[in-house]
């Protein structure tokens, strides 16, 4: 299927969609916007705000002209006021709009804390579910170049631990537009986390709406040997390392996650109860991150099937260094993944 | 000095000496800047670098009126800042290169920049993330009993953030000395003052918090530094804070080393006017006229400043990277001992 298969650049879309008619492939950066663009031609709701979202960049590209096509009352550039203008997005939502607020860095959204998880998160709990907060928070994940320790953040565990938002971390282009919608349209605070260097993938995108349902992960990758369990961006990485691991008679099954909260637990345990290995690859900080919890679950599900200790690839438990060669250092690749599983293998269960 | 200049300022006296410093220190930061807008395209400086071309006449203004154990915050567009406030070019450049002689050991880059013993504690890239740190820094001194003096540069951008009205008011509920400089490029990246703040007149503020502010051209280095004075001098005697709003233009997009009108950024005819009113190009040609100084005098300061920074490129090039075992190390302090 088209709409779940991961390409790992433009070459290997041209060359499948030359065997499928009609298959349009646009970028993870056009499908953002083209999913605001829809929402924003079809419900009057909805209206996006943040820093620079006018701006000739358009956040790299997922805001492009949208100022121009709906006007600046709907499309707002906004002062640098983190936690005001999240606030102003909530209060917006509660009186009954869709609001799409926009960072661009992560770590902006720190500043906002506050009105995330103080107000947002509890806001339908607190009050009994009379009221709700429809409020999608869209940030980006930097890396490389010297970004350093405040720009280049991977925050999804932190917003994964506040009861009453929900977290998304779309992979392909085709997830990015789908799950925008479904953020869009949840009824919940969604914290939506893209990944800077997904930007120009391509993939298989349909130009109609279309959702794609929230709290559900799934497999890009069938195997039969040790499951590998990616976010975001590691979704590349472990279907590259998975390929490189076929070569060594390794059958790796690679599930994308693509929601962090809820957790698809169902699929995860399904494929450890057929592969009885679990690898979790992560774009943040190892401790108590996404693979702590992926773990705990599986293993709260699903002991008996581990026939190994399960293995988290993830960040180093440090700031992100600027340097060049640090740099290089703290961010975990295909290879780090292939050698989890390899150790995996050699530390089974008798 | 012509007494029309000192009316004009409103000063009762100004150096030869304190003059001459004036350019030099501009100079010296303009050159810096140059060069790091010359060697960026080898693409050996790996960080994102925003440079402080245009504005040289507002770092200079404040920091000649500071002393060694002052402090200073800074932004992310800070190089000009530690320059002005003292900082050797060879650290700096160094970390731009991540370099293990780098100020922050290579861990920070060029919008992480730091300099303890000239009372620079370290420089936030979070927009405003500064301006309370700065206000710490003066409640402690002022808790210690030490006089020194707090200088925290922001831009405009960081005057729409909540932090700054936080910290502002409470420096100025505990009279604390901090002199606050809002360096008004007009520009949040590329979002324009007017699109962001009603007034725009960012020094009114402090007039709610019962503060001083004033707002100077900041591309007049003499107006910066007689502002600057009447701040520091008052914060010195227990006067409480100032809002200093200097208005200047920075000559590059936001960050990287080009000009940003090519991109739609921002209008040409606008860095066109400002580059009319180039803070070195203006202070250079009064001091000529005035025959404060001679061209070859001029000349000198800047043939001196270039050996400096031959030097501190060849120091930051030569320099070894970090080990990468260096990774690990630093998250925590030995803390006490
Ligand atoms: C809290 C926060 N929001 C947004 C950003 C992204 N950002 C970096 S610099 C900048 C513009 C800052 O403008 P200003 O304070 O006027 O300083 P200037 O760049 O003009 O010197 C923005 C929006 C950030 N670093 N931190
Ligand atoms: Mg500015």
């Amino acid at each position: 299927m088209p709409w779940t298969k991961v390409y790992g650049n433009k070459a290997e879309f041209e060359k499948l969609s030359g065997s499928t008619p009609g298959l349009r492939g646009i970028t993870y950066k056009d499908a953002l916007l083209e999913a605001t663009t829809q929402m924003l031609a079809s419900d009057k709701n909805v209206f996006v705000l943040g820093e620079g979202v006018d701006d000739a960049g358009g956040v790299f590209g997922t805001t492009r002209d949208l100022h121009k096509k709906f006007g600046k009352d709907r499309v707002i550039d906004t002062p640098l006021a983190e936690n005001g203008v999240t606030g102003i997005a909530i209060g917006a939502a509660l009186a009954g709009m869709r609001p799409i607020l926009v960072h661009m860095r992560v770590d902006f959204m720190p500043l906002s804390m506050d009105q995330i998880m103080n107000h947002a998160a509890k806001w339908h709990y607190m009050f009994g579910g009379k009221v709700s907060v429809p409020v999608t928070i869209r940030s980006i994940i930097g890396r490389g170049w010297g970004s350093a320790a405040q720009h280049s953040q991977s925050l999804q565990s932190l917003f994964a631990h506040i009861p009453g938002l929900k977290v998304v971390m779309p992979a392909t282009p085709y997830d990015a537009k789908g799950l925008l919608r479904s953020s869009v349209y949840d009824g919940n605070p969604v914290v939506f986390i893209e990944h800077r260097w997904l930007y120009e993938h391509i993939g298989h995108v349909p130009e109609e709406a279309y959702t794609v349902p929230i709290g559900k992960a799934v497999v890009r990758r069938k195997g039969a040997d040790v499951t590998i369990a990616a976010a975001s961006l590691m979704v590349y990485e472990a279907m590259k390392a998975a390929e490189d691991l076929k070569a060594e008679g390794i059958d790796c099954e690679v599930i994308d996650l693509r929601t962090i909260k809820p957790l698809d637990i169902e699929t995860l345990t399904g494929s450890v109860k057929k592969t009885g290995r679990l690898v979790v690859a992560d774009t943040g900080w190892k401790e108590f991150g996404i693979g702590a919890e992926v773990i705990a679950r599986v293993v709260e599900e699903a002991f008996h099937a581990l026939k190994a200790p399960a293995v988290r690839v993830a960040l180093p438990d440090v700031p992100t260094p600027a340097s060049p060669v640090l740099e290089k250092a703290f961010y975990p690749g295909k290879e780090h993944i292939i050698e989890a599983v390899k150790k995996m293998l050699v530390r089974e269960r008798p | 000095m012509k007494e029309d200049l000192l009316k004009h300022y409103g000063m009762n006296t100004i150096t030869r000496k304190l003059l001459v410093e004036m350019y030099s220190v501009m100079l010296r930061i303009r050159m810096f800047e140059e060069r790091v807008v010359d060697l960026y395209p080898e693409q050996e400086m790996k960080c994102p670098v925003h440079l402080y071309i245009g504005q040289e006449a507002i770092a200079a203004g404040v920091c000649l009126n500071l002393k060694k154990e002052d402090y200073l915050f800074s932004n992310h567009r800070g190089h000009g800042h530690c320059l002005a406030k003292g900082s050797a070019m060879g650290p700096l450049m160094a970390e731009f290169y991540g370099k293990k002689s780098g100020c922050s050991r290579g861990k920070g880059g060029s919008m992480h920049i730091i300099d303890v013993e000239n009372g620079i504690l370290g420089t936030s890239a979070i927009v405003g993330g500064g301006i309370p740190m700065g206000v710490g820094a003066a409640l402690a001194s002022t808790m210690r009993g030490e006089d020194r003096v707090t200088a925290i540069f922001f831009g405009d951008g960081a005057y729409d953030e909540g932090a700054f009205y936080e910290a502002f008011n409470f420096a100025s509920l505990k009279k604390l000395p901090v002199v606050f400089i809002c360096e008004n490029n007009f520009y949040a990246t590329n979002s324009h003052q007017s699109a962001r703040q009603p007034g725009c007149r960012i020094s009114d503020a402090a007039a709610a918090f019962d503060a001083h502010g004033v707002c100077v051209d900041g591309n007049d280095v003499i107006a910066v530094y007689k502002a600057s004075q009447d701040a520091v001098t008052r914060a010195r005697r227990g006067g409480g804070p100032s809002l200093i709003e200097a208005k200047t233009y920075r000559w590059k997009g936001h960050v990287g080393h080009e000009e940003d009108h090519p991109k739609g950024c921002r209008p040409k005819e606008e860095l066109d006017y400002w580059k009319e009113r180039d803070p070195l190009k203006v202070f250079r040609e009064m001091l000529l006229k005035r025959d404060v100084m001679t061209a070859s005098e001029l000349d000198e300061i800047g043939a001196s400043i270039k050996q400096e920074l031959d030097a501190a490129v060849r120091f930051a090039k030569e320099s070894p990277y970090p080990d990468e075992d260096e990774l690990l190390k630093d998250v925590y302090s030995g803390g006490m001992s």
